[in-house]
């Protein structure tokens, strides 16, 4: 190690024996534009290194998959001949840095792996955990929730994708690592998916798009460590997103991908340059040479490692056909973008990079790529599970369930999102035909008669309590919500946000949540097209909950037939599907009355899951739904709720099982379980009176318990459990409290 | 008839227009390239919503400038009904087609949702077929919609009935709570001296098939098809 010293490593992030390692694949010592580039390429975020074995275990095919794991993007067959093209991604680190750029260029780093692969993008949802509001932390998460959220809709806006929905939890343990995961969608003809892969020897590369800059150099060896006091001098390493330019990309890619001139393609997102060529000669088996003279550049003097190393915004990388440059620049022209050409596809499987001619960094693709280390990092079971796990109900102070309700209803994480939707557009490209917070995400595919239906969704307080339960049950909800719209789920992604997979603990909660993952997904049908990883989550050495996303798409057949949460009308019959057991383990309940974080998440029995969601789209298709509701956080209580909500005030009168022994005397906690609880696979569905024989049929041929449970109208909610009612509150007043708790936090800040 | 919708490069609510007039009311429809300078044989030539060239200066001022501007400006002066949505009323404001600039929303945010919008003028192209007082459920969804003119502008427009939509309640009331953006006197969209130069902040587009939650705004498609159909277009060769 003669020039390399270990500071210098340390820079780089890289080990002393990963340094070896690069030593060993080149047969000696890099320069320092190569260890850059490896640097970058086998960072966490780029290599999976300690989650891509694992990765393995999770099921990637099926009759609909058209491309799995490994491409910019997933895609499913749709049927009518097209593709949903989609993936969900992080950025969890550059938001809490700079938050609005921070989700802005996160957004815009998903839309481009969807149009990289020829779809154009459609739909946008989001996935986001902030601090609490209130308390020491608040004035800090505030700020954080106003700059995610302007940046989302500041750049999903501009270029026209709706954002249709998502989800959002407030919890101390993201106080000082927040989450930002975004999906796109994007439809596409289903035999005209583009590939980034470059081949034919002699074909040009071209650069497309933004100049480079020094911005965001190292960002992926950022998103790849801890975070500490110091974080905010990383600022520089955070990129500053430009919307406009990414609509001209879109466009300009989109257009030209209707022709055959085009080879491959990829988009340039962490790691930049470096990434999108070493990755497309990678997967094509060839090699790639450019000279950094030819890239566009914003700054004066910059050198080829900060050229290769920059995380620039809105740059595109292509391979076009040889003799077809002049029609390639004349599209790009049209929408006056310069497209450069920097160099050449190659047969000798080498990324050669040159400045002016000479040879500055020369790397085998397969040495970046396939050759980057894989590690079998060591896992324990972490120590405060057998704590946190034991629950004594009976130590718990008696709430009455109207004061719990409201309770609950004001919880920034159950109530209304709505001051966050409207800022974001959600109704552009006009297919959005359930709005924003009304439910799954829901676009119609114009030209056909189906739809397709899209949820977020994770629980990082039942991952700590059990990872592996709390993941599957993260595929079961997103299912589950994608099937209360009336949709087939056919397909899902993740992302999957944990802490430093160093820690032994950690990489526990990683494997199970993986483990937890593959078997829900197998299950319930839905296997996972792709998807990223997000570890270091940490701050100070306190680790986030480990929280797994899963995004779901659904088909929906029958455009027409969709449904929403709310009510449609007075004297309709509520009907539960599915059975509560009274599980109060890991709940919202327990967090907010009680401050408590305990117990195991509720059980889930994967075959019953599945019936349900059957039943769902089923009877859904029959049309004798009138509107569906998943049964998630808050149990029962908060779904009736959220039923009557947004409907100009249609109240209901209903009565839940009690869950008392036939012989013992009821307890006030018993009252609690069955309105709170959180058991899985339910959900709360209206008829009119004449459809319900129906439902009940469809359902008992189902296999899935249905049970009547009340009627719609009247402008209360009136709420019993066992025939006692125990809940009776004005709709104006619960709706009031549920869709002020998150606006007021922000009353006075330029109102 | 032959609606032409002028594509700016970050135009995102043409083809939405384009769907509305071609597929909803099975009209002909041509998208417009912003370069061109020749609108094609248009019988109504519509501005659609968007970020024309990402606004990061001012909505529409540099779209102002471009080529096919020209054309649209002889079509206005032609007496050729012209529609400006969203981004497209904030051009028609730049170009100095209609009077008043859109300040940023008063309380910083961008705001998308169905608001209500009452019809003040039916004597416009866009407006023929609705009734007087008549309120609309259509969205907006904008950052810059605060309409703003100065106080003789406003008194100009409102004594010669050019204020064509108002921000009101479900009743038709034009309160403050009603106002999503803090323009003045609720001004929603404004017509010039001619009536056939129409500009709007709310989305009639996004609301013309019940599956979207609203089809009010069908109403100033079919006015001016009507209209189209009784005066006979306008196309100018030079158009």
């Amino acid at each position: 190690m003669s020039a390399v010293d270990a500071t210098l490593l340390e820079r780089h992030g890289l080990t002393t024996d990963e340094y070896d390692r690069i030593v060993r694949s080149l047969g000696r010592e890099p320069t320092l534009t190569e260890l850059g580039i490896f640097s970058v390429m086998w960072s966490e975020h780029c290599s999976y290194k300690s989650s891509r074995r694992h990765l393995k275990k999770l099921p990637t095919e099926g009759p609909r998959v058209l491309q799995g794991p490994g491409e910019n993007a997933g895609a499913v067959d749709i049927g009518d001949g097209l593709a949903a093209v989609f993936k969900i991604e992080s950025h969890n680190h550059p938001s809490f840095i700079e938050p609005y750029q921070g989700a802005a260029t996160g957004v815009g780093g998903i839309i481009r792996d969807i149009f990289t692969m020829g779809a154009r993008p459609i739909a946008l949802m989001n996935s986001l955990r902030f601090g609490e509001m209130d308390g020491p932390d608040g004035p800090r998460t505030r700020r954080i929730v106003e700059g995610v959220v302007a940046g989302i809709a500041g750049y999903g806006n501009s270029i026209g994708i709706p954002t249709v929905g998502g989800e959002i939890v407030f919890d101390d343990r993201y106080a000082g690592n927040p989450l930002v995961n975004v999906f796109c969608l994007g439809i596409s003809r289903a035999d005209a998916l583009v590939k980034g892969r470059a081949s034919g020897i002699g074909n040009p590369v071209y650069y497309v798009g933004s100049k480079t800059g020094r911005d965001g150099i190292h960002g992926a060896t950022m998103a790849s460590a801890e975070f500490d006091d110091k974080s905010a001098e990383k600022r520089p390493a955070v990129q500053v997103g430009d919307p406009f330019m990414e609509k001209l990309l879109l466009e300009a890619c989109l257009e030209l991908m209707k022709t055959d001139a085009l080879i491959g393609v990829q988009d340039m997102g962490a790691a930049g340059l470096t990434c999108s060529t070493c990755e497309m000669g990678s997967r094509g088996g060839a090699g790639i040479e450019i000279d950094v003279m030819h890239v566009p550049q914003r700054e004066t003097g910059m050198t080829p490692y900060e050229i290769m190393l920059s995380e620039s915004q809105e740059r595109m990388l292509l391979v076009v056909k040889k003799g077809r440059e002049a029609e390639v620049e004349r599209i790009f022209e049209k929408w006056d973008l310069h497209a450069a050409h920097i160099g050449e596809v190659t047969n000798d499987g080498l990324m050669r990079v040159k400045d002016r001619g000479t040879v500055v960094a020369e790397i085998p693709n397969t040495a970046l790529v396939d050759a980057a280390p894989v590690y079998d990092r060591p896992t324990t079971r972490p120590g405060y599970l057998d704590d946190v796990q034991q629950l004594d109900l009976s130590t718990l102070a008696p709430v009455g369930a109207s004061d719990a309700l409201l309770s609950l209803l004001g919880s920034p994480t159950i109530a209304s999102k709505r001051w966050v939707f409207r800022q974001y557009d959600h109704m552009v490209r006009t297919n959005t035909i359930v709005l924003a917070g009304m439910g799954a995400g829901v676009v119609r595919v114009k030209g056909s008669s189906r739809a397709l239906a899209m949820s977020v969704d994770g629980n990082g307080r039942y991952c700590y309590l059990d990872p592996r339960r709390g993941a599957m049950l993260a595929v079961a909800e997103a299912s589950r919500n994608v099937a209360c719209s009336g949709a087939i789920p056919i397909g899902a992604t993740n992302c999957l946000n944990f802490g430093n997979p160093e820690r032994p603990e950690i990489m526990w909660q990683l494997v199970e949540a993986v483990e937890g993952i593959a078997e829900a997904c197998r299950a319930l049908n839905v296997p996972i097209t792709g998807g990223n990883v997000s570890l270091y989550n940490e701050t100070n050495g306190e680790a986030i909950y480990p929280t797994p996303i899963l995004g779901v798409v659904g088909v929906l057949e029958d455009a027409s037939k969709v449904l929403a949460r709310a009510f449609r009308g007075e004297g309709d019959e509520i009907v539960l599907l599915g059975e509560g057991l009274g599980e109060l383990g890991g709940s919202e309940y327990l967090k907010v009355l009680h401050r408590l974080v305990r117990g195991r998440p509720p059980e889930l029995d994967l075959d019953r899951e599945r019936r349900l969601i059957d039943l769902l789209a089923r009877a859904a298709s029959a049309g004798i739904l009138r509107s569906a509701h998943d049964c998630s956080d808050g149990g029962i209580a908060v779904t009736l709720a959220e039923c009557a909500f947004d409907t100009s005030g249609i109240g209901f009168t209903a009565d839940v099982p009690a869950l008392n022994d036939a012989d013992s005397t009821n307890r006030p906690i018993d009252d609690i379980r069955a309105l709170f609880g959180e058991s899985a696979s339910r959900a709360v569905v209206s008829v009119r009176p004449s459809e319900r024989a129906g439902l009940m049929e469809l359902a008992n041929a189902a296999g899935v318990p249905a049970k009547l449970i009340g009627t719609t109208g009247g402008s209360r909610l009136v709420l019993g459990a066992g025939g006692r009612t125990v809940i009776d509150v004005p709709v104006a007043a619960a709706e009031g409290v549920w869709s002020s708790a998150i606006s007021r936090h922000f009353k006075g800040r330029a109102a | 008839m032959k609606f032409s919708i002028v594509v700016f490069p970050g135009s995102n609510c043409d083809h939405d227009a384009y769907h509305a007039a071609k597929h909803v009311l099975g009209q002909e429809a041509e998208f417009i390239w912003h370069k061109e300078t020749t609108l094609k044989g248009a019988d109504v030539v519509v501005l659609p919503g968007g970020f024309s060239h990402g606004d990061y200066l001012r909505t529409g001022a540099i779209a102002r400038f471009s080529p096919i501007m020209a054309a649209v400006s002889q079509f206005a002066a032609a007496g050729g009904p012209v529609l400006g949505i969203c981004n497209g009323f904030q051009i028609l404001c730049e170009a100095g087609l209609l009077p008043g600039a859109m300040l940023r929303n008063r309380d910083l945010k961008f705001h998308c949702e169905h608001v209500g919008v009452r019809v003040d003028e039916t004597d416009t192209p866009f407006t023929s077929l609705a009734t007087k007082g008549q309120v609309l459920r259509i969205p907006i969804a904008h950052g810059e919609g605060n309409y703003f003119a100065d106080a003789d502008e406003i008194a100009d427009l409102e004594s010669s009935r050019r204020v064509i939509f108002r921000y009101c309640d479900s009743d038709g009331q034009t309160t403050d709570d009603a106002n999503p953006n803090g323009s003045v006197n609720n001004i929603a969209g404004i017509c010039n001296v001619g009536r056939n130069v129409v500009g709007l902040m709310p989305h009639p587009e996004r609301a013309c098939e019940p599956v979207l939650g609203s089809a009010d705004g069908l109403v100033l498609f079919e006015s001016v098809l009507s209209q189209v159909a009784a005066h006979g277009g306008v196309r100018t060769t030079a158009s």
